[in-house]
């Protein structure tokens, strides 16, 4: 009411929007500290805070904060032995730093009046491009130039095999984007659903506005499982890119 | 036709490719259902690769979400 008219009429799309909350400029280049950087610094905060107190004590029977520390630890640990073998641990910190950051912004984001910073592909384009290149680097130093055997797999006929190498490269070169699009889109849909509801919560009103309201609860329980269910993903298929890195069984 | 009204149908005819990602989905968390009650020693080493193939069937009924949020725009 205060806002005005035109503050009201906000569409679903608004909550994607940017603002500058301390205007840089750096060679030409626009890097303003704005409202997505704020919620990534948060989430970094918040999931060192969880990990730092709740492993604070280091008791032998552990109290409830440092268990449930543990099975974050133990759940992806046991999904990187599981992919990976024994071989893949060394790596395990660089799967769950990532896992950790993205559980925290995708959680953080469904807090009402925050920022979901993976619902930009900016964000989780640059994610996907870090697991590229780091399981590309990791790739050359494990097998060398082995690694290239990669894009020719066994048994495929003579004459197949230009085809299939070219479809191969093709769906290699795609990983930073099917990783990067599926986040983003999953965080952008189940964001809009909600606002749309909530729409419809307000446009109803006190009599109708019941139903609406009662669905968008029970969709909040499921985008936090989303929420989960997406790190969760980008962790594994993380893991998969890894085992591709570290043995060469193609 | 008033090229706002086409816009808006073009949105809603690339949303349809959401169809076939929620069958999909719901043929592999169904047959994993399926195949974990007929042999429950087996289900818990084959659950990553339920993940894996949801994420990947899910990809592509999203694929047609950010076309029609393109449209859209």
């Amino acid at each position: 009411m205060a806002g005005g008219a035109h503050e009201e009429a906000h569409g679903p799309m608004h909550q994607f929007e940017l603002t500058r909350k301390v205007p840089l400029e750096l060679f030409g280049y626009d890097v303003s500290f704005t409202n997505s950087s704020l919620w990534m610094v948060i989430a970094v905060i918040a999931a060192s805070a969880f990990l730092i107190f709740s492993m604070r004590g280091r008791s032998l029977v552990p109290t409830r904060m440092q268990s449930m520390a543990e099975v974050f630890y133990e759940f992806l640990a046991k999904t990187v032995r599981d992919v990976c073998g024994p071989e893949g641990m060394k790596y395990f910190p660089f799967v769950f730093s990532i896992f950790i950051f993205v559980f925290f912004a995708n959680v953080l984001g469904l807090l009402p009046g925050s920022f979901t910073t993976t619902s930009h592909i900016s964000v989780t384009f640059a994610l996907a491009l870090l697991v590229f290149v780091v399981v590309t680097v990791i790739g050359f130093q494990k097998q060398g130039f082995g690694f290239l055997k990669m894009f020719v797999p066994e048994g495929v006929p003579l004459l197949l095999l230009p085809l299939i190498v070219v479809i191969e490269v093709i769906s290699y070169l795609m990983r930073p984007i099917s990783l990067s699009v599926r986040l983003f889109a999953n965080m952008l849909a189940g964001h809009i659903l909600l606002k749309v509801f909530a729409g419809f919560v307000v446009g109803l009103g006190v009599v109708g506005g019941w139903a609406p309201l009662a669905f968008m609860v029970g969709f909040t329980g499921f985008e936090l499982g989303i929420a989960a269910l997406q790190a969760f993903i980008f962790a594994l298929l993380t893991c998969i890119y890894l085992n591709d890195a570290l043995h060469s069984h193609h | 036709m008033d090229p706002a009204t086409a816009k808006l149908i073009g949105a809603g005819l690339a949303c349809t490719g959401l169809i076939g990602a929620g069958i999909g989905v719901g043929t592999i968390f169904g047959n994993y259902l399926n195949g974990a009650l007929r042999n429950p020693s087996a289900a818990d080493s084959q659950r990553i690769w339920m993940f894996v193939g949801a994420a990947m069937t899910e990809l592509l009924g999203l694929l047609a979400f950010v076309v029609a949020m393109i449209i859209l725009q």
